[in-house]
């Protein structure tokens, strides 16, 4: 079997890193960005387990720190979405820009 | 130390969590969530008993844990910051539903995360903490169930923050990959040894932006006036000084521990990140016309000040650092008391409920001008004293420029402080007399005013205590 290099899997995580990002900063509906803010932190998971296997001196730290990652993702999912159900049932919307009370 | 060792260190902690759970199951079988709330403070009150000064620094849990007296400073803040919230939420008929109690017992749950962020000294514990922090604030932001703001409020504070997090995270990814370490002496020590220069101004870059968003640091304290607005007063109190006391803690454990050798590099942009992050908020917070939103931009502005002390990063800057958060603690929570009194009595937080305050309820209005006054740094106020030190720092290692552009912005800060008394003291009264506080919130204001007096005219008792 031919291993992966490091350097591949850094430029795959980096462009998902950017799309979750750009997804992140464009995107109007309020889902589509928590979609996005969840590619970044993926992005991030599999830089850490790619290091893990490639450089660092204890293996086991980074993959322990994935799936702490993966179980506050899931946490902070689940907060985000009663969040927008919340706002759905007072303003019924999930557009980004259809929600601007508060100005200065 | 293994963990069967470390839990006779962790008796506070371990307090407020069985606390946090017992409140829970409390707020089922009583009809009168108050008691809940005094419970939790009880709880707040014997986690504060039970907490002592660490005669040496210990790592508890396997290193995953610091407690030194770094630690127990910031401990001492949350559970302050927290009673003091708890006590205003008391009195706060918003809140008045069925789920008041669980309302109480997040923020137990809040102070045992606070706790774990100022003891963190690993990557991992880091994101965790913080992110433990962010999840209960939006929670609480968005509390009020009917309240378009507060959802609004707590919908932007997620976004933001979310984004926030993840760009941090990513910087941690960099860095556990270029030093194979979570810990992060060892990573400053990695760093030291390999030149890995850009790749450790990029990790500080994320870092900024995480810990940046914690603090409110311009460019990234969009978030802070509208969250700070739409949240349910007691709640904002506690934000705009609980999470961004512990950001500050954090932000300088990582730059102390794991960024030391890299000073020449951060150093400068925080000082232009302190610049603008004072400036944006002192005049932005002159022409506003809500009184929790124009305490938001005075907190944005407040957050430049302590900026100054960790861009200079002496020893008397770090001092500063912790004077200045005692200081800005007492004055910030107590201005909040009163806003939070004087929103319940008249359902307003403009500008226009505080015409003539000084002949409607001539007690809030001296109250809460000894708190501007202490925001503004009006000697013999707390203010004073963190200014003062915050300058010192600044001046002692030749960053004129941060100090003179601190001097004039304290200026504008005087400025707009000021106004708010004028309206107090010299616009006549339009509305009604207030009705006088509940006893909950006349117990915070009267603690905030004590703190703000005793830190002001006796800061050598707290100076020895803070910096040993």
């Amino acid at each position: 079997m031919i291993a992966i290099p490091l350097q591949h899997i850094l430029i795959f995580s980096l462009l998902l890193f950017a799309i979750g990002l750009y997804g992140a900063l464009v995107r109007r509906n309020i889902i589509g960005i928590l979609i996005s803010i969840e590619l970044m932190v993926n992005a991030s998971n599999i830089n850490l387990i790619a290091f893990s296997k490639y450089t660092s001196l204890s293996p086991e730290t980074g993959q322990i720190f994935a799936l702490f990652v993966i179980a506050l993702a899931a946490t902070a999912a689940a907060v985000g979405l009663a969040i927008v159900l919340a706002l759905y049932r007072i303003r019924k919307t999930v557009q980004a820009d259809e929600v601007h009370l508060l100005k200065w | 130390m293994n963990a069967i060792e470390s839990l006779k260190h962790f008796i506070p902690e371990l307090v407020l969590l069985g606390g946090a759970f017992a409140a829970l199951t409390l707020d089922f079988f009583v009809k009168q969530k108050k008691l809940v709330g005094e419970f939790c403070l009880l709880v707040l009150v014997l986690a504060l008993c039970l907490a002592k000064i660490p005669a040496k620094p210990m790592s508890l849990f396997f290193g995953m844990f610091e407690l030194d007296t770094f630690t127990y400073f910031f401990r001492c803040i949350a559970l302050t910051a927290t009673g003091i919230t708890l006590l205003l939420a008391m009195g706060y008929t918003p809140l008045r539903n069925r789920y008041e109690g669980e309302f109480y017992g997040m923020f137990l749950f809040m102070a045992f995360a606070l706790i774990t962020v100022a003891a963190a000294n690993n990557l991992l514990m880091i994101f965790l903490g913080v992110e433990f922090v962010s999840l209960l604030s939006y929670l609480l932001v968005g509390f009020l169930k009917n309240d378009p703001k507060s959802k609004e409020a707590a919908i932007k504070y997620l976004l933001f923050g979310s984004v926030c997090s993840a760009i941090m995270l990513y910087g941690m990814s960099l860095l556990f990959g270029a030093t194979g370490s979570l810990e992060l002496k060892v990573i400053g020590d990695a760093l030291f040894t390999a030149s890995l220069k850009p790749l450790a101004a990029t990790a500080v870059l994320f870092f900024f932006v995480g810990l940046g968003f914690k603090i409110s640091m311009a460019p990234f304290h969009m978030w802070a006036p509208d969250v700070y607005e739409g949240a349910p007063t007691p709640v904002t109190a506690f934000l705009t000084v609980a999470p961004k006391a512990l950001g500050f803690a954090v932000l300088t454990r990582v730059l102390d521990l794991a960024f030391w050798h890299f000073q020449g590099v951060w150093s400068p942009v925080l000082v232009i990140l302190s610049i603008l992050t004072m400036t944006i908020g002192n005049i932005t917070a002159v022409s506003q016309t809500n009184i929790k939103r124009f305490l938001a931009y005075s907190s944005i502005a407040q957050a430049g000040y302590i900026l100054m002390g960790l861009a200079v990063f002496s020893v008397l800057g770090r001092d500063a650092v912790l004077i200045y958060l005692l200081a800005y603690l007492f004055s910030n929570l107590g201005a909040f008391a009163v806003v939070t009194f004087v929103g319940e009595q008249t359902g307003s937080d403009s500008l226009d409920a505080y015409t003539g305050l000084a002949s409607r309820s001539p007690a809030a209005a001296a109250l809460l001008m000894v708190f501007l006054l202490s925001l503004a740094g009006i000697p013999p106020l707390a203010g004073f004293l963190g200014k003062y030190y915050v300058f010192a720092a600044a001046i002692k290692a030749h960053f004129i420029t941060l100090a003179i552009v601190g001097t004039i912005n304290s200026v504008i800060a005087a400025y707009y402080y000021f106004r708010i008394i004028r309206i107090m003291y010299l616009a006549p009264a339009t509305a009604p007399a207030l009705g006088a506080p509940s006893r909950t919130l006349t117990l915070a204001l009267w603690a905030m005013l004590a703190g703000v007096l005793a830190l002001g005219m006796f800061p050598s008792f707290f100076i020895t205590r803070i910096l040993g």
